[in-house]
């Protein structure tokens, strides 16, 4: 039988996460608001071309770097993050131990793993140098609606699955397709990040486009969308093959063209689309971003829309 | 091309279009297949295929759900019928669907063949020659050491472990990652394995559903089945023999009504042999063979006892009713005629669980059986059973029928006997539940699997390795020295590549500062 105790510590310490998360947010978004202000070019004596930092294209005289000065906002916003994510996962683990099962049996919880992965990879990218943590203030924004949303009219208390999930098979294909999810969510904002900044550098200054002028630039943008999208993608590819091998032992086929089925298929047939894209000439660039975009779209789709508006055979929520 | 293009080329992808010369032959033909091969081309088939798609996951499909279907066409009037005729309830067998598949299919045939023999020539090529000017390269490094060329290049080639790396005169060529393009081809490749294998389940797959009342069984021959989807070029012979008898099935709930487990006892034999007992569970299906039998479904089945004016009993069977709500309010159709030629048929609902409202109303409070009840209306003429056309066992044709007691509604308790106006009765004994089954035979399961572990296996080795080429070139320089360029191109991740470069050339420096 479910633990009630534990689940309801279980959503507390959710809920304390998702304002956690919003908190950070703000920080990141003061930290994006300043960078102008805090931008000053020093001059070094080390190799020319090292000029990640974001800005509008000033010509920088060679032999100079242009560094931020570091923002309090920043490192508290960065801070907050760290413990919404330690809070969060605590969260998750509650919620697993109060339901005797795996925790990503039903949307509130698949959700919160999701928003997880998406937290868990922006951490990573940014210890590793790979994103800058101001990016927060755009990543965050997904993730708290997703909490948000999940807490509010997706919640379900910790409670036992149907028959059809008792399966080994919910580790392999829920996992993997919330990994995959998380990380398309995360590719989905810096592709849509990579669009501000393109229209940009065209001499686009209208709002939101003039919220360009303190992003990374376009190619790191880029690159960053392709990395988490070549890490999403075979995840995701194999998620639906797991989901093909347990939908052949529990409902009788591999495949059907069940809506969450076919949704799927419309998503990798995107991500899938956007990786030819990348490679050829006249789909570089801006319009391979709007394909990143639009799979990100058909994912929101896959999860929501299919789950609570269409009838079909993943409706377990 | 040129020298430093050819050696820059790190990757099959077939080059642009190139228009058709005046006059030749086929021309028009070569350009029309260079068209539906390139790139642009596939990708543009992409997309249609995914928007081809969406209306597949937006609108209800006939495969999946024929009733919803027809609601649909009926509650959409002209609109309704005329997406019909285009295919939008059966979009993944339209012709539209298939063309869009099958032409981006032949376009991926089209590119992977070419690909194919390039690459196999790649793999069997030296590296190619060093570029004249190293110092164009995206990333290049000179400088100049201590030692003879040869021990110069002899430490660059101890540097370059597990690089195909060869050695013209002077000056070494190296690459490395070629699995990225192998990775690539067995990916696309497996797409193609893949589709062979659906089209070959859409030929001799198997698949029939059989609803079996609790104490009944089953054989595995077409007369038993309900409902059959075999393919095009299936053979009845090919159905594994094997019968299934229904033991028991046990479902639980939890007290919300929500389902736990369902489990169906069943005993099972193979002609020949003794029976062996079986739980069938969801996510448990009993394999014989290349056949696989699944519990899809289940619901009650009210045992009936139909009595003439003597008594005699004409009939006595369990009648099978159709849920139709979560806690398994059910609809139920008896059709019964006496000795004398009396016809009955009867329509009603069973409730499991069975509470009513404020206006008389029978619902179902919970799926488990509480408190089961069957409510039925009876009417009695013709049932139309004499006409010849087939009819549904599950529905009731009451045109040529007048309804008894005027169509007042009697609830049944199990054990209860309702005594009709001609001195004919009905009893309702208990509730035995039924189970349905469906029996699959896919004989190509395997090829579709064996092209699964290609797709993902083909796409982790064309995203994850990278393919690089290093050159160096040693010189003569001043003093005994030698004048060492190294040069270096990825199209892959520059930036790691750059780190890569930077500690290859300081291990080459290494090398040669060690030997000398």
């Amino acid at each position: 039988m479910p633990d009630k105790g534990l689940g309801q510590l279980g959503d507390g310490l959710l809920f304390t996460a998702v304002v956690v998360y919003a908190l950070a947010m703000l920080g990141f978004a003061g930290e994006q608001a300043t960078s102008r202000a805090r931008r000053t070019v020093t001059s070094v004596r080390a190799a020319s071309q090292v000029l990640v930092g974001s800005g509008p294209p000033v010509t920088v005289p060679t032999e100079t770097v242009t560094v931020l000065k570091p923002s309090r906002a920043g490192q508290v916003a960065f801070l907050l993050t760290c413990a919404g994510w330690v809070i969060h996962l605590a969260s998750i683990v509650l919620r697993g131990f109060a339901a005797h099962r795996v925790p990503w049996g039903n949307m509130y919880e698949f959700s919160s793993a999701v928003a997880f992965v998406a937290v868990t990879a922006f951490l990573g990218m940014v210890v590793r140098g790979r994103i800058e943590r101001s990016l927060g203030a755009f990543v965050m924004v997904p993730v708290v609606l997703y909490l948000g949303l999940a807490s509010s009219l997706l919640y379900t208390a910790a409670g036992p699955l149907v028959p059809a999930l008792h399966s080994y098979w919910i580790k392999i294909h829920v996992a993997a397709a919330i990994l995959a999810s998380g990380s398309f969510l995360l590719s989905g904002v810096v592709a849509l990040l990579y669009l501000l900044r393109s229209r940009y550098d065209d001499g686009g200054r209208v709002f939101p486009i003039s919220l360009g002028a303190s992003l990374p630039t376009a190619a790191a943008l880029d690159r960053m969308s392709y990395a988490v999208i070549a890490f999403a993608f075979p995840v995701w590819t194999f998620a639906i093959i797991a989901g093909a091998i347990w939908a052949e032992s529990a409902w009788g086929r591999y495949w059907g063209w069940d809506p969450k089925e076919t949704w799927s298929f419309i998503t990798w047939v995107l991500y899938a689309g956007y990786l030819h894209a990348r490679a050829t000439a006249g789909w570089k660039g801006r319009k391979a971003a709007w394909v990143a975009v639009a799979a990100a779209g058909a994912l929101i789709v896959d999860y929501y829309v299919v789950n609570i508006f269409v009838v079909g055979l993943h409706s377990y929520a | 091309m040129t020298e430093l293009d050819e050696a820059t080329t790190l990757t099959t992808q077939p080059a642009p279009v190139r228009p058709a010369r005046r006059g030749e032959l086929f021309g028009p033909i070569r350009l029309g297949w260079r068209q539906l091969t390139s790139m642009r081309t596939a990708l543009l088939l992409l997309f249609l295929l995914a928007l081809a798609a969406v209306p597949g996951g937006f609108l209800p499909q006939r495969k999946i759900n024929p009733v919803r279907v027809n609601d649909y066409i009926r509650g959409h009037g002209a609109l309704g019928r005329f997406m019909n005729r285009i295919g939008m309830f059966d979009v993944f067998s339209s012709v539209w669907f298939s063309a869009i598949y099958l032409l981006l299919f032949a376009s991926l045939v089209g590119c992977l063949v070419p690909r194919t023999r390039l690459h196999a020539r790649a793999l069997l090529a030296r590296p190619p020659k060093v570029p004249k000017t190293l110092k164009r390269l995206p990333v290049s490094e000179s400088w100049s050491a201590p030692a003879a060329a040869d021990e110069v290049l002899d430490g660059a080639r101890a540097t370059l472990r597990g690089w195909r790396v060869e050695r013209r005169g002077t000056e070494l060529s190296a690459e490395k990652g070629y699995l990225r393009e192998t990775g690539n081809l067995v990916f696309h490749l497996s797409l193609v394995v893949l589709l062979v294998g659906l089209a070959l389940n859409q030929f001799f797959g198997f698949k029939g559903t059989v609803l079996v009342v609790q104490g009944k069984g089953f054989s595995n021959t077409l007369a038993f089945y309900d409902n059959v989807q075999p393919g095009r070029r299936f053979d009845p012979s090919s159905l594994v023999p094997f019968t299934v008898n229904l033991k028991e099935f046990h479902a639980t709930y939890a007290s919300d009504g929500k389902a736990l487990t369902f489990d169906a006892d069943v005993a099972w034999s193979r002609p020949g042999s003794s029976a062996k007992r079986y739980d069938i569970r969801v996510n448990h299906p009993l394999q014989v063979g290349t056949a696989k039998t699944y519990l899809i479904g289940h619901g009650y089945a009210p045992h009936i006892v139909f009595r003439d004016v003597d008594g005699t009993v004409v009939g006595d069977s369990p009648v099978p009713c159709l849920p139709q709500d979560p806690q398994f309010l059910s609809t139920c159709v008896i059709k019964e005629a006496s000795t004398k030629g009396t016809q009955f048929g009867f329509r009603g609902v069973f409730t499991p669980t069975t509470v009513t409202d404020a206006t008389q109303r029978v619902g179902s409070s919970y799926p488990g059986p509480r408190n089961p009840a069957l409510t039925l209306v009876a009417f009695t003429g013709d049932l139309g059973l004499d006409g010849g056309t087939p009819q549904s066992v599950y529905s009731l044709d009451t045109t040529a029928m007048k309804a008894v007691d005027n169509g007042t509604a009697h609830a049944l308790l199990p054990g209860q006997t309702w005594r009709l106006p001609d001195g004919a009765s009905l009893t309702y004994v208990d509730t035995p539940e039924w189970a349905t089954f469906q029996v699959t035979q896919d004989p190509s399961r395997w090829v579709v699997l064996l092209a699964a572990v290609g797709i993902v296996g083909g796409l982790l080795l064309s995203l994850f390795v990278r393919r690089r080429r290093v050159w160096v070139r040693a010189g003569e320089g001043q003093d005994g020295t030698t004048t060492v360029e190294v040069g270096g191109l990825s199209r892959t991740d520059p930036e790691r590549f750059a780190s890569e470069f930077a500690f290859l050339v300081s291990e080459m420096r290494d090398a040669c500062r060690t030997k000398a």
